[in-house]
């Protein structure tokens, strides 16, 4: 009898010990052998030849264009994105206007379509040898593929969804209510944007704004597409990454897992930064109801 | 402020929420907009807030046409139901973001800006609240800083959408009350939205009763609750009964009898007697009357409903006896309304 009684304190959506520890235990084994292993790998890699080996990938040049190229173009293609999100997740969650539905799957489609088919039609579109890309060589001299632009509108194409989808569910579910107040009480617009919708969404926003970074970053496919691969000039970290790696040399092997550790390195800084801001306004975040 | 309503019209989609109606407001005055969901309260007090505009008619605040002003114009203060506080900001802050919003020269200095908001805070009984957040406070406590948020920018009239209705009912009395003596004190003229007809009956000055779009009536509370100009009014505002009767020379008829009762404005021809259950005297005999079978008897409160079936058993009415009344244990029952009105059968 004593048993039963005591059966029924355990809250009956809990499982029995076996299964958690069970499903616990699974996890944790997925993580580690698919996400710390190839991390630890990564850096093992790197110092193989010893830190001095590792840190002498720093004074090649191709290496250090491609940093700071990686930088540069996350640096555009994230204010692009935030700017574009919030625009896009405004529209559609303040207002209804036909084609609404549309332009919410028109944000999903960069998740959709292969980063190098991406990469292809901005070729077909704005190459040397179409009328778009023409124009822009001649009357601005400014070449769009195979360069540095060419390879922001990629980046931009790709991480576009990661702001907006972050922000319309939270802007839908929040409603109009509180920037009707704002504007009951005499603020202008940009006055009810400033001091109240983005307040609301700005937990949001940088989750949105860390994740579009770490893909601007680490942006593969369609970069290397539309790059040309020309080093020292269009190659990002990614790309030099892979050249590094198809050298033959031992010394190459390292330069490349050395680029890696610091790709890794950035993610895990935006990682520890998420967390600690997490922390710190862990009293805001619970007073919002809402966070991430 | 002076408010008046001008044949305004309003459409969503071509679809009507409110046909051409008309309101006039004096000024000081504590009104109610009541009403089921779906009669257009909401969208009236929206449309004077500047919310929302009309699709035709006019809104005057005093002598001036205000259809076409923005809600930052009409300087007016909204509570909203579900309060809208903003959650960022403490309580001190919410109350001072009106005057904080203010171009420059008519701005108030920040320390003036929390002096107000304190006194505000004195205003609505909730001092040394400051520094709180809006999730660190009940439901009784946002709706009151949403007032005082509203009262902050000296608005020419206050505006108030189901203010209670978020609250339980312990509550909901407090604030009415409460509701009542801020409005006695700062003089504001007041609308209020609200589908509870105690709310609006004990509150307001003047209830404006409204049905699908359309004001039914707009009276004192004595005057809806004993007048209703409607079937509609006599239905929603308190209890009442209906029964279908024949209107021939000035008299009713429940079948082949006259019930004793008088309808003089009344065409000839089917009609409808309306009447409150606790209005009604019981008689002995029935020489006109409308008499019962009882159905069933209930204990409500302080008194005890009947249910009594009439006419061959197709009709029921509900009547209400002290408890204890003899009456309750008959098996039939004779009364008549004491008050009553009747109205012909099509306009319901």
């Amino acid at each position: 009898m004593s048993k039963g009684v005591f059966k029924k304190s355990v809250s009956p959506v809990t499982e029995p010990p076996a299964v958690r520890y069970l499903l616990i235990g699974l996890s944790i084994l997925v993580l580690a052998v698919f996400l710390v292993l190839p991390l630890v790998t990564v850096f093992v890699q790197a110092l193989q030849m010893g830190l001095w080996q590792a840190l002498a990938t720093f004074s090649d040049p191709d290496a250090i264009s491609a940093i700071l190229l990686t930088l540069l173009v996350a640096a555009i293609a994230v204010p692009c994105n935030l700017v574009f999100g919030i625009a896009a997740a405004w529209a559609i969650a303040k207002y209804r206007f036909p084609g609404r539905s549309f332009l919410i799957t028109l944000i999903d489609l960069p998740f959709s379509v292969s980063p190098v088919v991406a990469g292809l039609v901005y070729i077909l579109l704005l190459g040397p040898f179409t009328p778009v890309g023409a124009w822009f060589l001649q009357d601005f001299g400014v070449r769009i593929i195979f360069a540095v632009p060419g390879i922001v509108l990629a980046t931009i194409f790709v991480t576009f969804p990661f702001i907006a989808r972050e922000l319309i569910p939270l802007m839908q579910d929040q409603g109009t209510g509180d920037e009707e107040a704002a504007l009951s009480l005499g603020a202008s617009g940009w006055q009810t944007f400033w001091h109240v919708t983005l307040p609301n969404v700005k937990w949001a926003l940088l989750y949105g704004v860390l994740l579009c970074n770490a893909r601007a970053m680490g942006e593969f496919g369609a970069v290397a597409v539309i790059s040309g691969k020309l080093r020292g000039e269009t190659v990002t970290m990614p790309l030099q990454i892979e050249l590094y790696y198809q050298e033959f040399r031992a010394l190459a092997q390292v330069s490349a897992f050395s680029l890696a550790a610091v790709l890794a390195g950035l993610a895990l800084v935006t990682l520890v930064l998420k967390s600690w801001l997490e922390w710190r306004y862990a009293d805001q975040l619970a007073a919002g109801n809402r966070g991430h | 402020m002076e408010l008046g309503i001008r044949d305004v019209r309003k459409e969503f989609n071509q679809y009507p929420a409110l046909h051409g109606v008309s309101l006039d407001i004096r000024p000081g005055e504590l009104i109610a907009l009541l009403g089921p969901s779906g009669s257009g309260k909401t969208t009236l007090l929206r449309l004077i807030a500047g919310l929302d505009f009309p699709t035709s008619g006019q809104i005057l605040f005093g002598d001036e046409d205000a259809s076409n002003k923005t809600v930052q114009e009409r300087n007016v203060g909204f509570v909203f139901q579900h309060y809208a506080l903003f959650r960022h900001m403490n309580v001190a802050d919410n109350i001072g973001f009106g005057l904080k919003v203010r171009p420059g020269a008519s701005r108030p200095a920040k320390a003036e800006i929390r002096r107000r908001a304190s006194e505000l805070l004195d205003l609505v009984q909730l001092s040394g609240l400051e520094k709180r957040y809006p999730a660190q406070l009940s439901g009784g406590q946002r709706q009151r800083v949403a007032l005082a948020r509203a009262l902050a920018i000296e608005p020419k009239i206050l505006l108030l959408d189901e203010p209670f209705g978020a609250l339980d009912a312990q509550v909901r009395r407090e604030l009415r009350r409460w509701l009542r003596e801020i409005h006695d004190t700062t003089g504001h003229t007041t609308v209020f939205v609200t589908h509870d007809q105690e709310e609006a009956l004990e509150l307001a000055d003047r209830v404006v009763v409204m049905s699908q779009g359309r004001i039914e009536q707009v009276g004192t509370a004595d005057e809806v609750y004993d007048q209703p100009n409607s079937p509609f009014v006599y239905g929603f505002i308190g209890e009442s009964s209906s029964l279908p009767v024949r209107v021939a020379n000035g008299e009713l008829w429940l079948a082949d009898r006259a019930i004793g009762l008088g309808a003089q404005d009344v065409p000839d021809g089917d009609a409808i007697l309306y009447f409150r259950p606790q209005e009604i005297e019981l008689l002995d005999g029935c020489g006109g009357c409308i008499a019962g079978t009882v159905a069933a008897s209930r204990r409500v409160a302080g008194s005890r409903r009947v249910e009594l079936k009439i006419g061959g058993q197709r009709e029921q009415v509900e009547i209400e006896l002290p408890v204890g009344h003899p009456a309750a244990q008959q098996s039939r029952v004779a009364f008549r309304p004491r008050r009553y009105k009747v109205f012909p059968a099509k306009a319901t």
